[in-house]
């Protein structure tokens, strides 16, 4: 905890202060308790905001200047206070969200010798974070080691949280966290006193405030990222052939057994423990291949698992009407304990989805008939299932049922087709050089969605296949990589096709 | 209903003699009206003076009992007209909005107002949005005084100069027949502070006064022989009175201090950053008093050229600090310091930059450049350099710290109905390749943003529609036009549809309706629901493009993507010849929530029952591809990390800020998205019938889901 800034050498400065929040976060509010709270501590104060279209998902930065009335002759003449921060000159920077701290550090208003900053770590994303097609999100860890060395103090915590634990807003927590914070020359009681001056659902904000203290007292620490899952994995098998499945992943390569439990947990919920044995059979026999440090068994592991357990009709059914996803779906859209909740579905069955889970002989005289495509066309389109009315619960439960006859299906088929012919390149890859099967592993993350996602992710992952098929033994392993963000950089598939081109 | 409600704050407006009003800049200007006895105000709204017309709406009562009229202004050109009403009589009005881009559509009628003089103290409040943030281009609204012989007031930002220069730009104003220009930047008029109050005024002459003695003065009408007559009167006899009075009144200010062989000079409103400035380099104090004399103009055209000269005379070298550019003052300056034969150098360009906001920064660095040059002996330490400096020994580079932090551009508000329309085009596009898409101002802009990026060119507020003249007559791809309800009341309706129809354009004009000037925070327009005055609608945009002649009109609820979708591809593959319009209605979401919320609420508290929506994404079956999110841009649908250990990617999520508009489901439905969607509907107070329900269908699916469990649970590992 820093001095008050009122012991400061050069009595002539004012306090100043510069918030930053987005619509909604209530910086406004925060600025307007700071000023009841000045004046009536006997200073002088003076605020003032650019809103950057913050109703409109922009940030607002204000700005605040505080004097005590005592350093001016007969407590009469205001000072000149300034209407915009200057870099290098901020004692308090109050962030409400933590790439706004990142930013502030950036136009340098937080500064070693002076600044103390009091940020929530919580993320509230920009457009261009969430409109990736991948991870566009940026980079935390780098703002908060900047902000750290950047602060003389730095307070931050995920407020966001706070508020939502406390029922209060986060102006209220972050009021609470600049009087925890110590920096101001004022004490908590008058910290309070601004909030009943202001009258507002005072109750809830001295409740946020009391919260945000508390938490502000205990300095930030930075997070120690947990070392990788090592040693055996014991699991939660219950009999001995649950147990003979979690032997096997423990005979795998350390580096795997991980994400080989978390892919055998996934296809025995996705399908049945001789799926699981088909799915460690081929890990074995690559794992026997890999070396040190068993990048490729690793990521096979992980990217297997999640091809295997593809997304069909019968999957999707089936997470639609478990018992514990009511309960999620209960808790995240804030269902009271007995509140009827109808849960409504938008599904757009097209008739490959649909003939799809059929057995593939079906399919095949279906796709050859049109009658018969007609009449499965019936059940494609857009379509509202709400899972609480039992005519669509019933359809889904029977849907799910399918998972006996999945193996037959004819897109389960297809798949393990593509399965089979993707695992045999990397075994012709891992021939020449180890890193490039990993690459090549690595693509399946290309594979995903629905509909047009799914076709244009599989587009993109054949492109890269045949890249290989033809490159003679000659592909670089980084060439794929580079590929492979290429297909995730735009939808329409420009930045790869120049890629490939080049 | 506008965003920001003042009804409290407005009854400050009340203060009398010796009172003491705590308030934003914005609220002080209002008062410093009414103590100056204004007959009329109104204007147009724009950020940053939205709130000036707000407040304005807002104090209608106090407005009425002292009878000054006000009117929400169809645009500031009809405000500009407004002020024809003190060409004749002696009646003080005021109009307020943005600059330079308000400025710029009330030209025609300020250019004749200025040529034809006023006598009453007419006052124009321009809204200067410049630096950060802005909204518009950055010009200086200088120009326009300088041409049209305006005067231009740019008082030092703090309360009481401002509400006292408010006062003396009326009596200005009259003294010298000129209406003037009183320039607010955004700071300002979002600065709290505090003033001493003085009593409001009723207007000495009011409107009725004057529709009761009319006065016609043949020669303050813009016509041969008088223009030239008034050109004179400009030069001969205006400018030397407002001289006269400004230098009488002491409108510009002296600070002297005791290094006396230089000197700065600026614009009013720059004066607490110069301050700074000089606080930070150690040559001045808290309150402002300074090492090296200050001359401020509070008004910054006409310049005193003799009290420029008398400041200068002794001087070797002075600071000229002038915000944007063409340097118009510097360069006046080199001409008055010619005229009168000093050799006191003048700064300015030379060692702040050209252009670009005067960031307390930057004045720093430029007066520091400057007194290098003059006085380099001045420059004995540098407040800021200690702190700044340090932060070049930091373990992560400025680099690294800017490609961790995105950037967060502006975009459409949660459950907006534009986004539904927006994204009806953008898989429109995916069908016929890109379109060229003349777009407009306001809310719609944002179209042009990610994840949209949609609009070509920009032109102006309601010139969305004119704008894609050009390509009227080709008979193949269609150009669309896009224009909010704002923008087509402001001048759309005729720059645009009625041009349009005149000449046959073959082009798709999409109106979008959201029953609000939402941009600037959610003003009535001509086609409010609830107008200012009455409970409903005055004008309806479908019959209005019937009016100038459209044929082919239709109007859509913008929440139905696919039809929206299936209707404008209708507009553009249609074999109708001539314009093709398309009226998307939506309410605005902000303004639909700030009236629906308290009643849901009040009914829920009563025991009504009622369904709130709001939707879900199942995290299992998300892929984490965000296809969804490339069509919305919504606030609320957001993303989280993936569940699943084995998934890299975040998965869509929607967060507690849902408001259940529906385009989600919409969208998922339109484009073929993915099953992940999911629209709660949360049942309030239930009837009997509704627990009946519930109760008989839990008992059949608890059953099965629990067999299911039973199943599943047998093998785990």
């Amino acid at each position: 905890m820093s001095t008050s800034l009122i012991t400061k050498n050069d009595i002539n400065r004012p306090i100043t202060i510069v918030i930053s929040a987005l619509g909604g976060q209530g910086g406004g509010v925060l600025t307007n308790w700071l000023v009841s709270l000045a004046e009536q501590q006997g200073y002088f104060a003076q605020s003032t905001s650019v809103p950057g279209v913050a109703q409109r998902t922009g940030a607002t930065i204000y700005y605040l200047e505080m004097f005590p009335k005592s350093a001016v002759k007969d407590n009469g003449t205001p000072p000149i206070m300034a209407l915009m921060p200057l870099s290098g000159d901020v004692d308090l920077v109050v962030a409400a969200e933590l790439m706004e701290a990142g930013r502030a550090v950036q136009r340098q208003f937080v500064t070693p010798n002076k600044t103390t900053l009091v940020a929530s770590t919580h993320r509230v994303f920009s457009i261009a974070e969430k409109m990736a097609m991948g991870d566009g999100t940026g980079d935390s860890e780098t703002v908060l080691r900047a902000a750290e060395e950047a602060a003389q103090n730095f307070i931050a915590f995920d407020m966001e949280s706070l508020a939502a634990e406390t029922g209060c807003v986060i102006s209220s927590i972050l009021f609470g966290a600049i009087a925890g914070a110590g920096v101001l020359p004022f004490g908590r009681e008058s910290f309070e006193e601004a909030i009943r001056a202001e009258g507002k659902m005072v109750d809830i904000n001295l409740k946020g405030f009391a919260a945000g203290f508390a938490a502000a007292e205990s300095p930030y620490q930075e997070e120690i990222a947990l070392p990788p899952v090592a040693g055996e994995i014991t699991g939660n098998p219950n009999g001995p052939e649950a147990q003979a499945r979690i032997d096997r992943i423990n005979r795998l390569p350390d580096a795997a057994r991980e994400f080989a439990y978390a892919g055998a947990q996934k296809l025995l919920d996705y399908q049945d423990l001789d799926y699981v044995d088909d799915y460690l059979d081929t890990l074995e026999e690559i794992a026997a291949q890999d070396q040190a440090p068993f990048d490729l068994s690793r990521e096979l592991a992980r990217y297997l698992a999640l091809w295997m357990a593809f997304d069909d009709t019968i999957k999707v059914a089936d997470i639609k009407t478990r018992s514990e996803r009511v309960r999620k779906y209960r808790a995240e859209v804030r269902a009271k304990d007995d509140q009827i909740v109808n849960m409504v579905e938008f599904m757009h069955p097209r008739l490959e989805e649909i003939v799809g889970s059929l057995p593939i002989g079906l399919a095949r005289r279906v796709e050859k008939s049109p009658l018969l495509t007609r009449l499965f066309e019936k059940f494609t389109g857009p379509r509202l299932m709400d899972t609480t009315k039992l005519s669509s619960f019933l359809m889904l439960y029977f849907m799910a049922s399918l998972r006996r006859i999945r193996r037959k299906t004819l897109r389960f088929h297809q798949e393990h087709a593509a399965i089979d012919g993707w695992l045999d390149r990397v075994r012709r890859a891992l021939s020449q050089d180890n890193a490039l099967a990993v690459e090549l592993v690595r693509c399946q993350r290309l594979i995903k969605g629905y509909g047009d996602t799914h076709e244009r992710g599989m587009r993109n992952f054949n492109a890269i296949m045949s890249v290989f098929d033809q490159s003679g033994g000659k592909l670089q392993a980084a060439r794929v990589s580079v590929l492979r963000d290429a297909a995730l950089a735009d939808e329409e598939g420009e930045t790869l096709k120049k890629e490939l081109a080049a | 209903m506008a965003e920001r409600s003042f009804a409290k704050e407005v009854k400050k407006l009340r203060h009398g003699a010796g009172e003491v009003f705590h308030g934003e800049g914005i609220l002080a200007v209002t008062k410093g009206l009414l103590q100056s006895g204004v007959a009329y105000v109104g204007g147009y709204q724009g950020a940053p003076v939205s709130h000036l017309m707000d407040v304005l709406a807002d104090s209608q009562e106090i407005l009425s009992e002292l009878g000054v009229h006000f009117e929400a202004n169809g645009s500031e050109a009809t405000a500009a007209a407004m002020l024809s009403a003190s060409i004749s009589y002696p009646l003080r009005g005021a109009v307020t909005w943005k600059s330079t881009v308000g400025t710029n559509v009330a030209s025609d009628a300020l250019s004749n107002l200025a040529s034809a003089g006023v006598i009453g103290g007419t006052v124009i409040i321009i809204g200067e949005d410049y630096g950060e943030g802005a909204s518009i281009m950055q010009e200086r609204s200088h120009a326009f005084a300088m041409k049209s012989q305006m005067w231009l007031i740019n008082p030092r930002p703090n309360l009481p100069k401002m509400v006292d220069m408010l006062e003396k730009s009326f009596q200005l104003s009259e003294a010298s027949n000129t209406p003037l220009f009183f320039q607010m930047r955004i700071r300002a008029c979002h600065l709290h502070g505090q003033f001493e109050t003085k009593d409001n005024l009723k207007p000495a002459f009011t409107v009725r006064d004057a529709l009761e003695n009319p006065i016609r003065e043949a020669d303050k009408i813009i016509l041969p022989p008088f223009t030239f007559l008034q050109e004179k009167q400009k030069i001969e006899k205006r400018w030397p009175a407002a001289v006269d009075f400004i230098k009488e009144h002491n409108l510009n200010e002296l600070f002297d201090g005791p290094e006396k062989d230089i000197g700065i000079i600026f614009e009013g409103g720059l004066y607490n950053v110069v301050i700074r400035a000089l606080q930070m380099l150690g040559l001045a104090d808290s309150l402002g008093d300074t090492q090296i004399p200050l001359y401020v103009m509070n008004v910054t055209y006409p310049l005193i050229d003799d009290q420029l000269v008398v400041f200068a005379q002794d001087k070797k070298a002075i600071l000229m600090v002038e915000e944007g550019q063409p340097n118009y003052i510097e360069q006046s300056l080199n001409k008055i310091f010619n005229d009168a034969n000093l050799t006191c150098k003048i700064s300015g360009k030379d060692v702040l930059p050209v252009s670009g906001e005067y960031t307390g920064q930057v004045m720093k660095d430029g007066l520091k450049n400057f007194l290098a040059k003059y006085r380099p002996d001045l420059v004995k330490f540098d407040e800021l350099d200690a702190s700044v400096s340090a932060l070049a020994d930091l373990k992560i580079s400025a680099d690294a710290l800017d490609k961790a932090i995105p950037a967060r551009p502006p975009g459409l508000c949660t459950g907006c109905p534009e986004r539904p329309f927006f994204s009806a085009i953008k898989m429109l596009e995916k069908d016929y390749g890109e379109i060229h898409i003349s777009a407009d101002i306001g809310c719609n802009s944002f179209g042009t943003l990610p994840p949209f990026q949609i609009g070509n060119t920009i032109m102006g507020y309601g010139l969305g529609a004119a704008s894609s003249s050009a390509f009227s007559s080709v008979r193949g791809k269609r150009a669309i036009s896009i224009m909010g309800d704002g923008g087509f009341w402001h001048n759309g309706l005729t720059s645009g549809i009625g041009s349009a129809v005149y000449n046959n354009s073959d082009n798709v004009f999409i109106i979008v309706d959201n029953g609000y000037a939402a941009a600037t925070g959610g003003q009535y327009i001509p086609s409010s629901a609830k107008s200012l005055k009455e409970d409903e609608r005055k004008a309806r945009i479908q019959e209005a493009v019937q009016g100038v002649g459209v044929k082919w009109v239709r109007t859509i609820n913008s929440y139905d993507i696919a039809d929206v979708k299936a209707l404008v591809h209708e507009a553009m593959t249609s074999h109708f010849i001539g314009p093709k319009v398309i009226v998307i209605e939506g309410e605005c979401m902000l303004n639909r929530q700030r009236r629906e919320k308290p009643i849901k609420a009040q009914n829920i508290k009563s025991g009504k029952r009622e369904i709130k929506e709001r939707f879900y994404v199942e995290s299992e079956t998300c892929t984490g591809d965000h296809a969804c999110i490339r069509l919305s841009g919504c606030p609320s649908l957001t993303i989280k990390p993936n569940p699943d250990v084995l998934r890299e990617d975040p998965v869509a999520y929607v967060d507690n800020s849902c408001v259940g508009c529906g385009v989600c489901g919409e969208n998922s439905h339109a484009a073929v998205l993915c099953p992940s969607f999911s629209r709660a509907e949360l049942i309030f107070n239930p009837t009997g019938w509704d627990k009946f329900k519930h109760g008989l269908r839990q008992s059949v699916i608890g059953y099965l889901q629990k067999r299911a469990d039973r199943q599943r649970g047998r093998i785990s590992l």
